[in-house]
């Protein structure tokens, strides 16, 4: 899994996750956040557009960070998810939990 | 306690006569690490050999994906509890029409029917416990031996 991030003009943070989220590596995005919010950012778009597959532990990964991130009074957004990946949150009632945009252009405008 | 994932994996491919099967099937044997840093590796080359040069689309490529790497993960942490001595053996029957997957650890088993339900009041925003739910909901049929440490999933190429 790759991560690569930029800073929207607005001060969302955008974090792009590359390949597959799984059991393996979630912790390298959980890692990831946690620097980032220590380093003061609050809001954040993590956007999928270059993912493959997401499996329940990237999930879980995903349901702690949304919450770590509103502990701190921040607010985490989710776009770029392809029909299959959507399915995944649909299935599991998350697409209820997560603001869910098309793209990242899409998820900006909501912050 | 993981290991090091040090060793290239070997799949084990030949072709069988299944009983039940007029045709021999081919089928793919591989042992795992109990190590998850193997399982997306593991999930790639399964894939490949699955589903390469068969009319499956990428929704099913998807489900596979997902599911496989949910049961490998579940036999590595809950089932062998990453033990290093410790395998996870993962044997698949390619037929015409469907692909089905055996994954087995070495652990004591577990109960499967007495799992939480992801969706459970209470549970939407828990970080873990859905990935016994996404199996099932993934594959076209699932199956558990009575020891409850192996799984056996089927997935119709349509």
């Amino acid at each position: 899994m790759g991560l690569s991030d930029a800073k929207s003009a607005s001060g969302v943070m955008i974090v792009r996750v590359e390949g597959q989220l799984v059991v393996g590596n979630r912790t390298e995005l959980k890692d990831h956040l946690q620097r980032l919010l220590e380093q003061g950012e609050r809001r954040f778009l993590i956007d999928f557009a270059q993912t493959g597959y997401i499996d329940s532990s990237g999930l879980g990964a995903l349901v702690a960070l949304a919450r770590k991130v509103r502990e701190e009074g921040g607010d985490l957004r989710l776009s770029g998810l392809n029909e299959d990946l959507r399915s995944l949150f649909e299935l599991t009632k998350l697409d209820t939990l997560f603001a869910i945009s098309d793209t990242p252009d899409q998820a900006l405008a909501t912050f | 306690m993981t290991v090091p994932h040090t060793h290239p994996l070997r799949l084990c491919v030949r072709r069988t006569p299944v009983p039940g099967e007029v045709r021999a099937v081919q089928r793919v044997a591989l042992r795992v690490p109990s190590d998850v840093d193997c399982i997306e590796e593991v999930v790639a080359v399964l894939t490949r050999h699955c589903l390469s040069g068969a009319e499956a689309s990428s929704h099913v490529q998807f489900r596979l994906q997902v599911a496989l790497s949910d049961a490998l993960a579940n036999a590595i942490v809950r089932g062998n509890r990453e033990d290093a001595d410790k395998q996870v053996y993962v044997q698949v029957d390619l037929h015409p029409d469907a692909v089905n997957i055996q994954v087995t650890d070495e652990g004591d088993g577990f109960d499967h029917a007495s799992v939480a339900g992801a969706l459970d009041p209470g549970a939407l925003d828990l970080p873990s416990g859905r990935g016994l739910f996404l199996i099932r909901h993934l594959v076209d049929d699932v199956h558990f031996n009575t020891q409850g440490n192996s799984i056996c999933m089927t997935l119709r190429r349509r």
